[in-house]
């Protein structure tokens, strides 16, 4: 019971954060100190809710917490530069009182958003201001979901708040015409903040399927506050499609278990039809962009009551779409496969050709996997054996090297009951 | 006390370890988990890393200006670092009874694989050096 209490502050806390952070930074007008003040304000309601009960009005204590703080922090930055003579009081004096800034219940969440995905910021310092500020995580708990040392990330962290500083971005939404842009980097950002969780959840450190968690909560944020975009739509879309599968994917010792052989009784259905669902909504609006393809591609593998069932025709016409839309080498990758399942495995292999000499394609192993996948397919066992044996080698994370090298030794059994 | 257990081998093991059967492999992985299971369970447990492989790895030494020169061509009794595992133990016996428990890693056919697995202490009080 006492652990569903903490669950549920823990929740609120974290819908609060961007809420509370925002009027204090308008406040004060300083991103890096208000950013510590709230941060401490939530550390203190972690330890006194739990004990004295949540308050009336949980925002207005979150603000006013993070306000003396912040008063306190100029107080002693005053005190430091006593001989230019500006009063203590002079910090209470600037500011307008607290109760106004807490009952303007101005939303700037995407304001925040803007700032922390500025593409002033490196994609790491991004993702690790997006899920502090934002997201209301403590530096620890990111700090964990990426396998930093805690001391590494804060350091990330306050480089990022000095760069947006030094930058001089200021805190405002952008006018709607202008916002294209920025919304792009904030999805951006989201989304890798998603593959960050999915791609690793096979690892022994479940807690990593958390950022995935995280990656969908803001990204409904964001859906709620530009539902005419249709790719914010797509990205949400897309997120609660793919982790639909996400209790399928891995087997009980946390191995990989590809898409084919997963047992769909497992995928979450009230999730990929809330995607579905978003992605219909969209789709006919007008304006279809990648994430939305990308989405419908993950629509068609979800619908499809078993792997045979699979239509890889609408799968490949989806590609072509996202082939001219983007220069992406993953794109090709994945566009060949469809070709494969559509027009036989040769075809598959011919247009991984290019992808040799393609040095953007920064994880060789996956073509690599590719390669040898659909050498299994056209019959070529021996050379299906060598390219799982260097996809293997070249493999990033531990399932996926034993995954690897798992078909590899499976085809060699093959072979050897044959002869 | 910390222990670092490290798991090397030659560019040849690595080789081989690729080409193990199935079963070989599932034997392995599993005793593998198990173990870093067991380290989690009984409170000795830092850290452990697998490291990607010896074909990608590369010496690097700074030229005049201090630009990077690589080296990737080593000889064939060079000794790679394989994975490591770091354990926070009450004396040198005790990290020596777990590193023979990870020597004892099933390899092909399922024999104790009898890997070595060098084991050394890491110093405290990093704090010293001013890091």
């Amino acid at each position: 019971m006492a652990d569903q209490v903490d669950l549920s502050i823990e929740q609120l806390l974290r819908e609060f954060a961007p809420q509370v952070l925002s009027p204090v930074v308008r406040r004060f007008r300083d991103f890096a100190a208000a950013e510590d003040a709230v941060q401490e304000a939530l550390i203190a309601a972690t330890e006194q809710w739990p004990r004295d009960g949540v308050p009336a009005n949980p925002r207005g204590w979150l603000i006013q917490v993070a306000s003396r703080r912040m008063t306190d922090h100029i107080r002693s930055e005053v005190a430091r530069r006593r001989r230019e003579e500006v009063a203590a009081e002079e910090a209470e004096r600037l500011a307008p009182p607290v109760e106004k800034a807490a009952e303007s219940g101005e939303d700037d969440t995407l304001v925040l958003l803007f700032m922390c995905c500025h593409p002033a910021l490196s994609r790491a310092s991004a993702i690790a201001l997006t899920l502090r500020a934002v997201g209301g995580l403590t530096t620890g708990e990111i700090a964990n979901a990426f396998l930093v040392p805690e001391a590494t990330m804060a350091q990330r962290i306050s480089r990022a708040k000095v760069s947006i500083k030094e930058s001089g971005i200021p805190f405002q939404l952008p006018m709607a015409e202008d916002r294209a842009q920025p919304l792009r980097a904030v999805l951006h950002v989201l989304y890798l903040i998603f593959n960050e969780g999915y791609a690793s959840s096979a690892g022994p450190q479940l807690r990593r399927a958390d950022l995935s968690d995280e990656a969908i909560r803001l990204t409904r944020i964001v859906y709620e506050r530009q539902r005419d975009d249709t790719e914010v739509a797509g990205l949400l879309a897309l997120m609660l499609l793919t982790d639909a599968r996400s209790a399928a994917r891995t087997g009980p010792s946390g191995e990989l278990i590809p898409l084919a052989q997963q047992n769909r009784a497992l995928w979450d259905r009230q999730q990929i039809a809330e995607g579905i669902a978003l992605l219909s909504t969209a789709l006919p609006k007008g304006a279809v962009g990648p994430y939305q393809l990308q989405a419908a591609i993950a629509a068609v593998h979800d619908e499809a009551a078993s792997a045979e069932d699979t239509d890889w025709r609408q799968i490949l016409a989806l590609y072509e779409l996202l082939k001219r839309m983007t220069d992406n080498p993953m794109i090709v990758l994945n566009h060949a496969i469809a070709a494969a399942m559509v027009y036989g495995p040769r075809k598959g292999l011919e247009l991984l050709g290019p992808l040799d000499s393609d040095a953007r394609l920064t994880e060789r192993h996956r073509l690599q996997a590719v390669r040898a996948h659909l050498l299994e397919m056209a019959g070529d066992h021996e050379a299906a054996i060598t390219h799982y044996r260097i996809a293997a080698s070249r493999a990033t994370s531990m399932p996926e090297r034993d995954y690897l090298r798992m078909q590899a030794a499976r085809l060699t059994e093959l072979r050897s009951s044959d002869q | 006390m910390k222990f670092i257990l490290m798991m090397t081998g030659k560019m040849a093991d690595w080789d081989e370890y690729m080409k193990w059967s199935k079963e070989d492999l599932q034997r392995n992985v599993t005793f593998m988990r198990a173990f870093s299971r067991e380290l989690k369970d009984s409170g000795v447990f830092v850290a452990t890393e697998g490291l990607a492989a010896p074909g990608e790895a590369k010496i690097v030494r700074a030229g005049k200006d201090g630009e990077p020169i690589t080296d990737g061509v080593f000889p064939e009794s060079k000794e790679f670092l394989a994975g490591y595992w770091i354990i926070d133990v009450e004396s040198p016996e005790q990290a020596y009874k777990i590193a023979a428990r990870a020597s004892t890693a099933p390899g092909p056919g399922g024999k104790p694989g009898g890997m070595p697995i060098e084991v050394r202490q890491v110093l405290s009080g990093h704090a010293d050096l001013g890091l």
